[in-house]
């Protein structure tokens, strides 16, 4: 019985294959979800046209994703310590996540920003911030490793950062809470007046990519939220959104959104420069950690930096004014041409598109309408390039196509809106699921957008996916926008909360994709380059174990002599020198993480060992057929025992 | 009952794959593919291999200072798993020439992962040292030469 109704149900199935091959020609949801499948569909062995490096949010890392794909390919580790490879556990990565406050292992990293040159993105390298305890990372995009941090003094929640100038003169980082400076013991409640808002000017060398705070503007006491360069005709500004111009300290819920308008203020930064380069600004006492990893000796090396030159804006006429702009705005983007600059009530339906040229004018005509602690405020009028009656509501982002497009996201309205510059009119809509937050378009905050498609981050993800408990990954959405309306292509889990992402075409980076360190040019102090320096050295209770690793074994493998109460440093080099064989090593017992060391890469592990016994270590990456056989044994005495120091392979 | 604190621990005899001296010797020995012709013994003086090293001359007296030069390069790369006169986690380089060809070398040392898969000796050697494979050192191709030309002076 069973059997035949199997056998009906297949005959059914195969009639219903043959019905649907024969009206082909109606366009079924079948037929559009195949068509939408090949836009994504990356075959095994074939790669994706684009990276995404996605923010990590509370991660406080960097992710990094193929488009249109969305796979991920790696999690850069760059404010939070990260098992996974050792990076803030080993010595050698410790340094990077020091600070004012000591070592803080983890952060809130928001905004990438890939370098540029001329506003073209030029991909050498990827900026982030930290938005919990200020700082601004520079991860090197041949070797998709954080190579320098560096702490933002007198900032506090640096939001509006870390966003970059045409010519990645400056990495900018705005503050969102603004303080004391310098910090002292006051009244919360005297913050209207006596707190300022600081904007930094990080400046990055062209050569090798070092950061330095150039100057600090100490802006009025608001909430400095988001901010982007000028480019093309406005290269020279820099253009950051207010709230809390009503300078709350307590229930900004409500406090902070009385005033119908907040500001854009616009920040003539070449101006301020030249103020400075002429001895302009005041250099005040500070405290930051300027950290900077080195792929020669693979050594992070922390300095503490000890002032800072603020700039009193109201010192540098010409430099800085206030756009009004509808109540608390979020989002501040600015177009491929550098014309407008885009900034929007985030509880209001439509968006305000100022215009730079309008506001040139309108300080050249000096049509102010009053002034905030000493900074001009031009008239909304006069200043405003047109607003976009969206019908949505909450609008957040807006990136650009590059051929006249604009898109914006819509929080509340759940939805992403692409409308026209110059005409502000809507030319399509779709929702996104759900509530969505940043959007990235390749290329799309650059004088040369690459468009084809358009990544919306979503901040809650629902029914999207399986569900995994109460907590679950956000969701992305990516959108086809190579034709005339967008069309929503595929979903994908993102990891931590991506805030922002920079999008750039896979050629301009992966041709330059370091694949091994070389030994040969390996200068940490402590590398063990030949298998012949291999040893152990005893230094009262500190001992250093030189060892090397290659497929499959680790030269010493038996080490005797180490005593309960010794600081055990394993520096352990990596002899390889192919493409993709990085060897693991985990300590049983060691109270930190395992490590996991690149070819031609030398790195520290401490060990504290507590218990007398023979103890084992292994290779924790499959490495070879022969991975199971890369172990080894280290006896550890008892304190007081005269057992001698000694180290073997293969005896 | 069995752990008896405090005392060195006596060897036990009885059952024990544990070997007099090298436990690689031994492994190699009892494996019964290589009993009769061992791959590391065979003499092939023809077969050039699989690589960028198509003919090499070597001239009839050693250039000292590229030798050196690859001694070098070889206690940096080689040396963790080839050891002068013994048999290690590959065998030992010094006579290697009296067996194969320098072309052979050249392409084993440049092109080892084409080499274990497409000739024969290759391949058998992978057998024999108990599939440990040869890995890619990244050498130049002048870095590969200098060290067969250490090889010649052991």
């Amino acid at each position: 019985m069973r059997k035949i109704k199997y056998s009906i149900l297949s005959l059914l199935g195969l009639v219903m294959v043959f019905t649907s091959c024969n009206d082909s020609g109606k366009k079924s949801r079948g037929a559009l979800a195949s068509n939408n499948a090949e836009k994504v569909y990356v075959a095994p062995g074939e790669q994706d046209e684009f990276y995404a490096f996605m923010s990590g949010g509370y991660s406080g890392n960097l992710t990094v994703y193929g488009l249109p794909s969305g796979r991920m390919f790696k999690e850069i580790p760059v404010f939070s310590q990260f098992a996974t490879n050792g990076y803030g556990y080993s010595e050698e990565t410790k340094p990077m996540l020091n600070t004012s406050f000591g070592f803080v292992p983890w952060d809130d990293s928001h905004h990438p920003d890939i370098s540029q040159t001329n506003g073209e993105l030029d991909g050498r390298w990827i900026f982030i911030n930290g938005n919990n305890t200020p700082r601004i990372a520079r991860i090197d995009l041949k070797t998709f490793e954080t190579a320098e941090i560096i702490e933002v003094p007198n900032s506090a929640g640096n939001h509006s950062s870390s966003f970059i100038t045409e010519n990645t003169e400056y990495v900018v980082a705005g503050t969102r809470f603004s303080v004391p400076v310098p910090q002292r013991d006051m009244p919360i409640n005297e913050y209207k007046g006596n707190f300022k808002g600081a904007l930094s000017f990080i400046s990055v060398d062209p050569e090798d990519g070092e950061m330095d705070i150039k100057f600090q503007i100490l802006m009025p006491g608001f909430n400095y939220d988001l901010s982007h360069p000028g480019r093309g005709k406005s290269h020279g500004w820099f253009f950051f959104t207010t709230y809390n111009t009503e300078e709350a300290n307590s229930l900004l819920e409500v406090n902070a959104s009385q005033n119908d308008k907040d500001f854009i203020a616009a920040i003539n930064w070449k101006k301020i420069e030249e103020y400075v380069n002429n001895g302009g600004g005041t250099k005040i006492p500070a405290n930051y950690a300027h950290n900077i990893y080195s792929d020669e000796d693979h050594t992070a090396v922390s300095t503490m930096k000890k002032e800072v030159l603020t700039v009193d804006p109201t010192k540098v006429p010409g430099a800085v004014y206030f756009l009004p702009t509808p109540k608390s705005p979020h989002g501040c983007d600015v177009d491929p041409t550098g014309s407008y600059i885009i900034g929007n009530g985030k509880l209001s339906a439509d968006l305000t598109v100022h215009s730079f040229d309008k506001m040139l004018a309108a300080i050249e005509g000096k049509k102010f309408d009053g002034e905030a602690y000493g900074i001009p405020i031009l008239k909304f009028e006069d200043v405003l390039a047109g607003t976009v009656k969206s019908g949505g509501l909450g609008p957040l982002h807006t990136e650009f196509d590059g051929e006249g497009n604009a898109y914006t996201t819509f929080f509340i309205s759940s939805e992403v809106v692409m409308w026209k510059l110059g005409t502000w009119e809507v030319v399509d809509r779709k929702p996104t699921y759900y509530s969505v937050g940043h959007l990235m378009i390749p290329g799309g905050n650059s004088r040369k957008p690459f468009g084809k498609y358009v990544v919306a981050m979503n901040k809650i993800t629902k029914d999207r996916y399986l569900p995994t408990g109460p907590e679950l990954e956000h969701s992305a959405q990516l959108y086809d926008i190579s034709g005339d309306k967008m069309e929503l292509i595929y979903d994908f889990p993102t990891h931590g909360e991506p805030h922002y992402a920079a999008g750039i075409p896979a050629e301009l980076i992966a041709p330059k994709s370091q694949k091994i360190y070389k030994l040969a040019e390996n200068k940490h102090p402590r590398a063990t380059l030949g298998v012949n320096d291999a040893r152990v050295e005893r230094d009262g209770n500190e001992v250093h174990v030189y060892m090397a690793m290659i497929r499959s074994h680790f030269t010493p493998d038996n080490i005797e002599g180490i005593k309960v109460g010794d600081k055990v440093y394993f520096h352990i080099t990596n002899h390889e020198q192919d493409f993709d064989v990085p060897h693991g090593f985990a300590m049983i017992g060691a109270n930190n993480s395992e490590l996991l060391i690149m070819p031609g890469q030398t790195k520290t592990l401490v060990w504290e060992p507590k218990q007398v016994g023979v103890w084992p270590f292994y290779c924790t990456d499959f490495c070879s057929a022969l991975h199971q056989e890369m172990q080894g044994y280290v006896r550890v005495s008892p304190t007081n025992s005269n057992v001698d120091l000694t180290w073997s392979l293969g005896e | 009952m069995l752990s008896c604190g405090g005392k060195e621990e006596k060897k036990k005899d009885g059952f024990s794959v544990r070997p007099q001296k090298t436990t690689t010797t031994e492994k190699a020995v009892e494996t019964p593919a290589a009993s009769s012709d061992k791959a590391s013994e065979r003499v092939d003086l023809t077969n050039k291999g699989v690589g960028p090293i198509k003919s090499i001359t070597l001239d009839e007296t050693i250039d000292d200072a590229m030798a050196a030069k690859g001694k070098e390069v070889y206690d940096q790369m080689c040396l963790a798993c080839h050891r002068i006169g013994k048999k290690f986690i590959g065998p030992p380089p010094n006579g290697v020439l009296e067996r194969r060809t320098p072309e052979w070398v050249m392409n084993m040392i440049l092109n080892p992962q084409e080499m274990v898969k497409e000739d024969p000796l290759a391949k058998d050697l992978l057998t024999e040292f108990n599939g440990s494979p040869m890995a890619n050192q990244g050498l130049t191709e002048e870095q590969a030469r200098a060290v067969l030309e250490y090889f010649r002076t052991l």
